[in-house]
């Protein structure tokens, strides 16, 4: 498919960043554990959580890049 | 009964419903025309479209069953957590590569899109059969939400009559779905993230605050519950389990009907794109709700006589119901049910409309009566969305929920065949038409015979190479199978098919 004009952005490579919420949450291993805690919270749960809020700042980023 | 939650409940009730049907009126367009009625003439900004994904994304049954969920399992359930991080790529990368090729040729569903990619409209037929198949019970499911609450509130009855409260507030939707189309969900969708806001913000207030902390509520679990179960021997065990249910949840999630109908109905892939930095508001507000399902084991709700009822009428479902009937005065109580009831309505408009949309477009004009006219295509629309409904009422009420939990199941591994037909196509030029509807065939088949091996009672598969087990997500394995046989074909059939008349530029 052709591009349409003023529809896609500059494609840029910051969007490898978005393979990092991909390798963080789908290696397990790495958060399935209850130390350290946070506010009362086991690792288990505010790391994903984190995530959450990382994964939002990636995909700001991207878009600030490319805009 | 619970009359002061019951009051504030009836009152918010009526307040979107009049919302519902003033919609029409909202940034008016041609309601007799399908982009108007269905799509909200493709107008929504950012936030519009923000409110009305949140809104689909985040049902009733989100509400209920995560929370549900950890409240019996514990750290399994938290799986959406990861799933809602992975959507949000997929959401920025690839949808608004699909809404500017839909924009420009005027698509309306997935059927639309993959008719116009491969020219094949018996695989445009599997992807509009399987969205309508997969949301069928999708929307039923919804009304568990409904029902579990206006339960908690105390209403309750013999035989019909109990079915009643449930059956007015069905009646309703379809009324304002079938006058003012899609913004009619779309308005409400802002009422009802506001009451979600102010109840998850409430919660998670009162209840650290009334058990000194969250320590304390991670401190009423049992230890094994609070992390998976770590893989002893040739297995991936719960790891696997975990990380191929958030993955495959997430592939799922935007090829269904309803999904895309708010992507769609955006006004631009920017809007889109700010939408994949925004939407993740709504994750950290699923993140705290799956952790309703510890405060409840914290506040003992299992043990207190109080709501043994519940439980036993409505499982762990009634765990949140519960937790806010403990915590709360009566009136908040009919705030936060009001909260979840109208958490049901907007999703259930918004896939009713998805499928009215299919089978008007891709059925009706497309095997049916393909000469006719938009009007009458709407018209088949609107009536398509009451049949719709009122197919997922009868189910609710004639079939138990056990039952219609493993059809749900069944739904997502269902779905998530329709990948390589939709986004895959959107990339590569070799795959054809045929190829893809035996890849089709072969991953429904696949995904059906290993949950039948479950008797549909569990989403995984535990697939072994080389002596390593992984158990996985049904939809995942079978969708794998899917992909190779669409590719390998593709290759095979090459020198027999003429290029597909991709794509007119």
């Amino acid at each position: 498919m052709a591009s349409q004009p003023g529809s896609e952005p500059k494609r840029h490579w910051i969007r490898v960043l978005f393979i990092l919420p991909f390798i963080s949450m789908l290696w397990v291993s790495s958060y399935n554990r209850l130390t350290p805690e946070l506010f009362g919270f086991p690792f288990y749960y505010w790391y994903q959580l984190a995530w959450v809020i990382l994964s939002a700042v990636i995909a700001g980023i991207v878009y600030k890049v490319e805009h | 009964m619970n009359w002061p939650a019951l009051t504030v409940f009836i009152a918010l009730f009526v307040f979107v419903t009049g919302l519902g049907f003033a919609a029409a009126r909202w940034r008016a367009g041609d309601l007799t025309q399908l982009h108007e009625w269905g799509l909200g003439g493709r107008r929504f900004g950012t936030w519009v479209t923000w409110f009305l994904m949140g809104g689909d994304l985040y049902t009733a049954y989100t509400f209920i069953a995560i929370p549900a969920l950890v409240y019996g399992a514990g750290a399994l359930g938290f799986f959406a957590v990861p799933y809602t991080v992975m959507i949000y790529p997929f959401l920025y990368l690839i949808f608004p590569r699909l809404w500017s090729l839909a924009h420009k040729h005027g698509y309306v569903t997935s059927s639309d899109v993959v008719l116009g990619l491969y020219g094949n409209k018996w695989l445009a037929l599997a992807v509009g059969v399987t969205g309508l198949v997969a949301t069928m019970p999708y929307i039923a499911l919804q009304l568990v939400g409904m029902q579990v609450v206006i339960g908690a509130m105390g209403v309750s009855g013999e035989g019909w009559i109990g079915d009643l409260p449930l059956i007015i507030a069905f009646v309703i939707l379809a009324a304002f779905t079938y006058t003012s189309g899609l913004r009619a969900p779309a308005m409400i969708a802002v009422v009802k993230d506001v009451l979600i806001y102010v109840v998850v913000i409430a919660v998670t207030i009162f209840v650290p605050l009334k058990l000194g902390g969250f320590a304390p509520i991670f401190a009423a679990v049992p230890v094994a519950k609070l992390t998976l179960a770590a893989p002893v021997g040739d297995t991936y065990g719960a790891y696997s389990i975990y990380s191929t249910l958030a993955l495959g949840s997430a592939l799922a999630l935007f090829l269904y009907p309803h999904s895309l109908t708010a992507i769609l109905s955006s006004s631009s892939p920017g809007a889109i794109r700010r939408n994949a930095a925004f939407l993740p508001a709504y994750s950290l507000v699923l993140g705290l709700l799956a952790l309703l399902g510890y405060m409840a084991v914290a506040m003992h709700v299992g043990t207190d006589p109080a709501y043994a009822d519940g439980f036993k009428t409505y499982g762990n479902n009634f765990a949140v119901p519960a937790l806010i009937l403990s915590v709360f005065p009566g009136w908040f109580a009919g705030v936060a049910f009001a909260a979840i009831a109208i958490g049901a309505l907007v999703p259930s408009a918004i896939m009713s409309i998805a499928c009215a949309n299919i089978v008007s477009r891709n059925i009706y004009r497309g095997f049916i009566k393909p000469h006719a006219t938009n009007a009458e295509e709407s018209q088949v629309a609107k009536i398509a969305s009451m049949v719709v409904k009122l197919g997922a009422l009868v189910f609710i009420i004639f079939v138990p929920v056990p039952y219609a939990l493993q059809f749900q199941l069944l739904g997502g591994l269902w779905m998530i065949q329709v990948l390589p037909s939709v986004i895959m196509g959107l990339y590569l030029r070799m795959l054809s038409g045929w190829a893809l509807l035996g890849g089709w065939v072969v991953g429904t088949a696949t995904g059906t015979w290993m949950a039948s091996l479950t008797s549909f009672k569990a989403a995984v598969y535990t697939v072994t190479v080389l002596g390593v087990s992984f158990p996985g997500y049904i939809a995942l394995w079978s969708l794998i199978a899917n992909i190779v046989v669409s590719v390998v074909l593709s290759l095979l059939l090459k020198p027999f098919v003429t290029a597909a008349p991709i794509l007119a530029e």
